[in-house]
């Protein structure tokens, strides 16, 4: 009988181990370092160079997290995740924030026990074809094979499209982008289809980056933002606003260089974010200074989007969607006060 | 001073005590039973603990659950499917698409496995020194090679590497190989083409009342039969008899290059070759040392005999040692067999669309329902592995030593 109790006894800490997830903020300082899900590589959102650092706009945001939280946006610890293996590492508890270029959903937001704390960035889905098919629309892909990663939204968009025009094709699922991109090399496929931001960073990879173009199509939207755990609603307002203080950095004109004057002598707004006046970091239960760090360590969004995605990398990607609201595009942090 | 107790007091003491004893919770009878009931109640107990904690908790957590979610449009497209399949049917028509693909790749892995497994098996029992050592060579060099490994070589290094689709390698312009697949062409029954199936239900019919009639003409005459040979002009005579008749009610639908591939015919995609090479040539080298293992188990003695009543070397094998060395093959082709099995969800690295890719990889993803999923391929993988087990049981039933 005691055999059974025992067996019992640890089935009930089994099953209950599943629920104990308190106080997400609570648990990093502890550990002193951010569990951040990121993607198993991919150029402009997460990648790891030779020595092993990692870099990208997702990994922007952990390392804002980071530095919101724990004072050092080098204190993360980052878990590479497929994109099948991305919601239950968070579920289970196993990461803190995933930010891995995932389409915020309406299922996704309401079904899997998560919650999207913001868009990163606004993506829609696209293809990349051989410049050699002389395809000039996604409509004259009847009867073509794709290349798509297993378990994303695009397999959801592009069967949705096709349906739409009445034309065919067949699926090749893999489970990472990069046997996509191998799938799309050796010609297992006519073209690869994926949100279009990974689509020019996948054509970098390209062995003849020159001989793929994009085609100009979106299809789908797909807003990419980090995801947290539902029921900590701390740690979702701290996820949500460490991504509004950088986005709010660059309305404000606070960059990493000048973060420190303009906390000092900014104007009432600059102070307000920077944690010199007011009170938001108490709010959040940082510390009063946690913008600050995130935009002198990180960057605002400007400057992390530039080093990442835009001029200042080899995607050349242009700001469009993603610029700020009074340049034209959609960014817009609600009111920081 | 210790009195000595005489017999009598021992065993009143003893009885004593036995009367403590008799009371019902140690009757071995009831015991047995209120042991039972009280295991099966706390097994009963812990499980329903583990369930309705896992349910309460996902409930916690905001994770649906339940398996409603089967009926729902799964919305995604699936490469390759043996029923027909678009995405606006459900998830659970995903799992049967899932399910036949896994079926279709262990029923080819296994029958490939096993013609390798004997062919090199055999074969290492050769006189002649180089076909020994490919055998040999075989076995070691596909053991002892990581089966994931052996599945990227053959997708990534072999056939990824065939040309393209407008410079396919092609058979009299009926047959095309290229790096999207084999293409064959496909046979189409006409009106009257029921027949020709009829014909050669019968002619397998047939075989197996000949087979029977020529064992029991032998056993009773000793006369022989040509049941190889007679097997041959039933299974193909038949059907061919039946298609004259009927004249000839098929047509051949050839793969033609139109637009971005091949239409028509059957397409047999790269992926489905890959995982179906590298796991026969894998599990094959397997079965080769279970091959070996028999044939060697089988006393040397045995086919001196054979030889000394005059029989052909050929009939030795067949009648003498093979049917003795299943005894010891039977047994482990049934756990090759299985492995085979398991080792199919291996798909997932190359996008052969399995159950375990199509279903617990993407539908898991898009539905977030993990548990539900998960424990849905274990009962599958699980009862594939026991329908495997109760066939090659009755197997080694058939073959097993037989007192007499």
């Amino acid at each position: 009988m005691i055999k059974i109790s025992s067996l019992v006894a640890g089935g009930l800490a089994l099953g209950l181990t599943l629920g104990a997830q308190a106080a997400t903020l609570d648990d990093v300082k502890k550990r002193g370092v951010l569990s951040c899900g990121v993607s198993t590589g991919l150029a402009g959102f997460s990648q790891k160079d030779e020595k092993g650092n990692w870099s990208g706009l997702d990994v922007d945001v952990c390392r804002a997290v980071a530095a919101a939280v724990l004072g050092d946006a080098s204190k993360v610890q980052y878990k590479p995740l497929t994109a099948k293996e991305r919601f239950t590492a968070l579920q289970s508890g196993e990461i803190d924030v995933l930010s891995r270029n995932t389409t915020w959903t309406h299922t996704r937001d309401t079904s899997l026990g998560l919650n999207f704390a913001g868009t990163v960035y606004y993506d829609g889905t696209g293809f990349m074809v051989s410049k050699k098919l002389g395809v000039k629309s996604a409509k004259e892909l009847d009867g073509a094979n794709a290349c798509i990663q297993a378990g994303t939204s695009t397999e959801l968009a592009i069967s949705d499209y096709f349906r739409e025009n009445n034309i065919k094709y067949k699926p090749v699922t893999f489970d990472t982008s990069d046997q996509t991109r191998s799938g799309f090399e050796s010609g297992r496929c006519d073209f690869l289809t994926s949100d279009q931001s990974q689509l020019y960073a996948l054509r970098i990879g390209l062995k003849n980056p020159a001989g793929a173009i994009v085609l100009p199509e979106v299809i789908s939207k797909e807003p990419l933002g980090p995801v947290v755990r539902q029921g900590d609603d701390q740690w979702f307002n701290i996820v949500k606003w460490s991504l509004n203080a950088m986005i709010e950095g660059e309305e404000q004109g606070v960059t990493s260089a000048n973060a420190a004057d303009k906390a000092k002598n900014g104007k009432p707004g600059n102070k307000r974010l920077l944690g010199t006046e007011g009170e938001l970091g108490k709010n959040l239960g940082l510390n009063a200074d946690w913008a600050l760090q995130v935009i002198k360590q990180v960057g605002n969004y400007s400057e992390s989007f530039e080093r990442n995605v835009g001029s200042g990398s080899q995607l050349k990607i242009s700001r469009g969607l993603n610029a700020l609201w009074k340049d034209g595009g959609i960014l817009y942090s609600p009111a920081m006060r | 001073m210790f009195k000595q107790k005489t017999t009598e007091q021992i065993k009143a003491a003893t009885r004593k005590t036995d009367s403590g004893s008799h009371a019902f919770y140690n009757n071995p009878k009831y015991r047995a039973v209120i042991y039972q009931t009280l295991l099966i109640a706390g097994l009963a107990y812990f499980f329903y603990t583990i369930i309705s904690n896992t349910l309460g908790n996902l409930e916690a957590a905001g994770i649906k659950s339940g398996f409603g979610f089967l009926d729902n449009a799964a919305g995604y497209d699936v490469l390759m499917s043996l029923i027909s399949f678009d995405s606006t049917d459900t998830y659970l028509r995903v799992f049967v698409v899932g399910f036949l693909n896994t079926i279709l790749v262990s029923i080819m892995g296994i029958i490939l496995a096993t013609i390798l497994g004997f062919i090199f098996g055999v074969m290492y029992f050769s006189r002649n020194w180089l076909i020994k050592k490919v055998s040999v060579v075989y076995v070691e060099t596909f053991r002892n090679i990581p089966l994931l490994l052996q599945i990227l070589f053959w997708y990534s290094a072999v056939l990824a590497t065939l040309p393209g689709v407008r410079d396919s390698l092609s058979l009299g312009e009926a047959i095309f190989l290229n790096v999207r697949g084999l293409f064959i062409p496909q046979l189409v029954g006409q009106a009257g083409s029921t027949l020709v199936y009829i014909a050669i239900a019968v002619a397998i019919v047939a075989i197996f009342v000949m087979r029977s009639w020529a064992k029991k003409r032998q056993d009773a005459t000793g006369e022989q039969f040509p049941v190889f040979y007679a097997s041959l002009g039933l299974f193909f005579g038949l059907p061919l008899l039946a298609t004259l008749i009927t004249g000839i009610p098929f047509t051949v639908d050839y793969p033609v290059l139109q637009g971005f591939g091949f239409r028509g015919g059957i397409t047999v995609i790269p992926e489905l070759m890959a995982l179906t090479i590298a796991l026969s040539v894998y599990t094959g080298a397997f079965i080769a040392e279970a091959v070996r293992a028999g044939i060697q188990a089988v006393p040397h003695g045995q086919t001196e005999a054979a030889r000394s009543i005059g029989l052909r070397e050929g009939k030795i094998m067949s009648l003498i040692i093979v049917p003795q060395a299943m005894r010891v093959i039977v047994p482990l082709l049934n756990s090759e067999y299985q492995s085979l099995v398991k080792n199919s969800t291996l798909a997932a690295a190359i996008a052969y669309p399995d159950l375990f890719n199509v279903f617990v990889g993407t539908a898991l993803n898009q539905t977030g329902q993990a548990i539900e999923t998960i424990f849905m391929a274990i009962i599958v993988y699980f009862a594939l592995n026991m329908f495997i087990s109760f066939v090659m049981n009755r197997f080694n039933n058939n073959v097993e030593l037989v007192g007499r």
